[in-house]
């Protein structure tokens, strides 16, 4: 190596120019591919909601969304009302799928209300209700939407995660994991909410009994599987009252 | 001529067998240990360094009489960072579904040491073709590694082979499973990956005991 580059001015001088053109392409880049990435963003959302009332392109085994092309038809075709809870005020609100869970669920932490989206769709005749879910897994946020019939009967359900261990807690997002949640109870007998745990050894690989409140864990994904089932406690509680309005 | 010297052939070849970045120079342990739990996610983990070392080692190729020694390391890492965080991006913007599956891989694609290591001895000394060969050598040896120890995570594990259940259903007991096999739960966790690694390097050290260390 040259003398020239190991004084100190030179490395001060070549520090500077160098952040200054690293960061401003990549501020060029981030900012000229945001519209794109939101766009990408709302449609992967859409795609969600409608994945988890049961509109997909499923086979046998893997998980397949409607195409991106016509996320945004199906959508409206499927979904025929989109309601913001508030306490007690509900309010219907074309946007509702974009509320970003996150956001609420710090405002709820600072004492404010929680706007609760609540999507309500229909296919063959019958209505699905969709509730978002946000919570954190092993290493980060991990989030779903469940979609559940009048009596909070699971009818469907769809989980992602931002950074979960490949082929451990990042197998929440497989169909042998979600589809274990179809048809599980969420609310006892009684009506009170009890939830959805994700259990070791519960005696029902196969998933047959719906009534235990509990599904198959997969095996070296505790801790995803306990925020799965932290998440599904704490978010969709909060949705018990709205139900009871409709079984007065 | 052949398309490349002998020479440049063996920058290939070396890092495969008796100059591997995992089993020889063990290094990207990390990674290794963190992901082949699935064949698949080893796979495209293999891919993506493939791609971010062979560029990388070009860029810093050709960057290496400018970069002032003191600060080298700091130079490498944001090189290395900048590439795959605009990689990301693009994939972000135009292939959604695949930024996706590799969205886990970025953090751990940035901090793999193999990177770092080969920019630091290999393309700070040589020109742009040769570190693009070198790139290219360290990524596959390191691939192979990662795509074996995944190959036998996943079957062992899993009784699966990119998902398709090569061994039976553990559930319905079908295939081997009707004969009391079972699933061996423990590959699925770290410390097999770990095992699975030391056996390797037990396996090739027995076939090439010119490796073996002298105390």
């Amino acid at each position: 190596m040259s003398k020239r580059t190991d004084s100190n001015g030179y490395t001060m001088v070549f520090a500077v120019v160098m952040v200054l053109i690293v960061g401003s392409l990549l501020a060029f880049m981030a900012s000229s591919l945001k519209p794109n990435i939101k766009e990408n963003q709302r449609i992967e959302k859409q795609q969600n909601i409608l994945y988890a009332m049961g509109v997909n392109e499923n086979d046998e085994s893997s998980a397949n969304f409607v195409s991106t092309s016509i996320a945004g038809e199906e959508f409206k075709k499927y979904i025929k009302k989109q309601l913001v809870i508030e306490g007690d005020q509900i309010t219907e609100s074309e946007d509702a799928y974009l509320i970003d869970i996150k956001k609420q669920q710090a405002n709820a932490k600072n004492g404010k209300i929680r706007k609760l989206p609540l999507f309500v769709g229909e296919k063959d005749g019958k209505t699905f209700y969709v509730a978002p879910i946000y919570g954190k897994g092993l290493w980060d946020a991990i989030w779903g939407y469940v979609s559940m019939d009048e009596n909070m009967v699971v009818q469907g359900a769809y989980f992602d995660h931002k950074g979960e261990t490949p082929g451990l807690g990042a197998n929440i997002k497989q169909r042998y994991f979600m589809d274990d949640f179809n048809g599980e109870h969420l609310l006892t007998e009684a009506g009170d909410f009890k939830g959805i745990t994700v259990a070791k050894g519960n005696n029902d690989p196969k998933n047959d009994d719906k009534n235990d409140y509990e599904v198959d864990a997969i095996a070296g994904a505790t801790i995803t599987g306990d925020g799965v089932s932290a998440m599904i406690k704490s978010d969709l509680s909060l949705y018990v009252p709205y139900f009871k309005t409709l079984n007065p | 001529m052949a398309l490349i010297s002998k020479k440049d052939a063996a920058l290939i070849k070396d890092p495969l067998l008796d100059n591997n970045p995992i089993t020889i120079q063990v290094l990207g342990i990390c990674s290794a240990l963190a992901i082949t739990a699935e064949l698949k996610a080893s796979i495209v983990m293999s891919v993506s360094v493939l791609f971010v070392l062979g560029l990388g080692n070009v860029v810093i190729s050709l960057m290496r009489n400018i970069i002032p020694s003191k600060i080298r390391i700091i130079v490498q890492l944001i090189v290395v960072a900048t590439l795959v965080i605009i990689v990301d991006l693009v994939l972000k913007a135009f292939a959604y579904e695949l930024s996706k599956t590799l969205s886990v891989f970025v953090g751990l694609i940035i901090t793999n040491c193999i990177i770092m290591g080969r920019f630091e001895a290999f393309a700070l000394g040589n020109g742009p073709w040769r570190s693009f060969l070198d790139g290219i050598g360290n990524a596959v040896g390191y691939g192979v590694i990662l795509i074996a120890v995944g190959f036998f995570r996943e079957l062992l594990g899993s009784g699966t082979l990119l998902g398709f259940k090569v061994l039976g259903d553990p559930i319905e007991k079908t295939g081997l499973y009707a004969f009391g096999y079972e699933n061996n739960g423990f590959m699925l966790l770290s410390p097999m990956a770990l095992i699975v690694v030391g056996i390797i390097i037990w396996i090739q050290r027995t076939k090439n005991k010119s490796l073996i260390e002298e105390n």
